[in-house]
């Protein structure tokens, strides 16, 4: 399984990379920003998942998810947004705009676990 | 200031401290702040916006600071550096965010987090936005949320 980790706290990335790596996951890419999760996206093959931050300088999630849609090439990746926007008008506008699933901050590894099918 | 308002971010630390921090955290009696208070030494502040302004600030003593962000990292760090500013300013971004949910009458949109790094240094609210200071307590010490609000 590969996995991009779009967060603009180094912290947060860590730490979810620290979970995925004790669920066996290895093949993990990380971005600042929407803009570089675009770059890594367009330097990578067979990415199955993005764990997906909102509010980022550059370029935001909600932008960076919608880019993402509107890109053919990309529509076999499983896009979760990982994020402390807890409204639920939030996660319908995510949703609608082509997110597969949605994890509020603060979780746990077995939110992790669960949404990711591991 | 409506208590209504203080809960959610009260709520929100106690939550996320229990998660992601693996700590029981306990409230304190809320005050009214008096100008000039000093903060403790290093703060994560969150601006909020949309039907009511005002800010959100999560301020530890720089030892605390260390220990709560290694807690939450899983990794110790023993040096006040970038690690620990990020760390901070995202356990001010989860609480801001986290409390929303239960604040979505306000429509509030969250800035980014902002932290600041120094000894006894003042986190000054907007001019007429009364603040709230509540203290709170883990087992790796004391810290306090800092609430300023109006709504339009």
């Amino acid at each position: 399984m590969r996995i991009l980790l779009v967060d603009d706290s180094s912290t947060m990335r860590r730490i979810q990379k620290t979970q995925l790596n004790n669920l066996g996951v290895t093949d993990i890419f990380e971005a600042g920003n929407g803009e570089e999760g675009l770059e890594i996206l367009a330097n990578t093959t067979a990415l199955d998942y993005i764990l997906l931050d909102w509010n980022m300088p550059v370029m935001d999630g909600i932008t960076f998810l919608k880019k993402v849609r509107g890109n053919g090439a990309y529509a076999g990746i499983k896009i979760i947004m990982c994020t402390s926007e807890s409204e639920k008008t939030r996660v319908i506008e995510a949703l609608k705009s082509g997110a597969n699933d949605y994890i509020i901050k603060p979780f746990t590894p077995d939110a992790i676990k669960e949404k990711l099918k591991l | 200031m409506n208590v209504a308002f203080i809960n959610p971010f009260i709520n929100a630390t106690i939550l996320l401290f229990k998660t992601m921090v693996h700590l029981d955290a306990f409230a304190g009696k809320p005050a009214l702040k008096k100008q000039p208070f000093p903060a403790y030494d290093v703060s994560g502040i969150i601006g909020l916006s949309g039907d009511a302004q005002g800010s959100v600030a999560i301020s530890f003593p720089r030892l605390v600071a260390l220990k709560v962000v290694s807690a939450f990292l899983g990794s110790e760090i023993k040096i006040m550096g970038s690690e620990v500013v990020d760390g901070i300013g995202e356990l001010a971004n989860i609480i801001a965010g986290n409390a929303k949910q239960d604040l979505s009458q306000y429509n509030l949109s969250i800035s980014l987090p902002q932290v600041v790094v120094g000894n006894d240094h003042v986190i000054s609210g907007q001019t007429g936005i009364p603040a709230i200071i509540i203290p709170m307590t883990c087992s790796l010490g004391n810290f306090a949320i800092e609430i300023s609000f109006k709504t339009k």
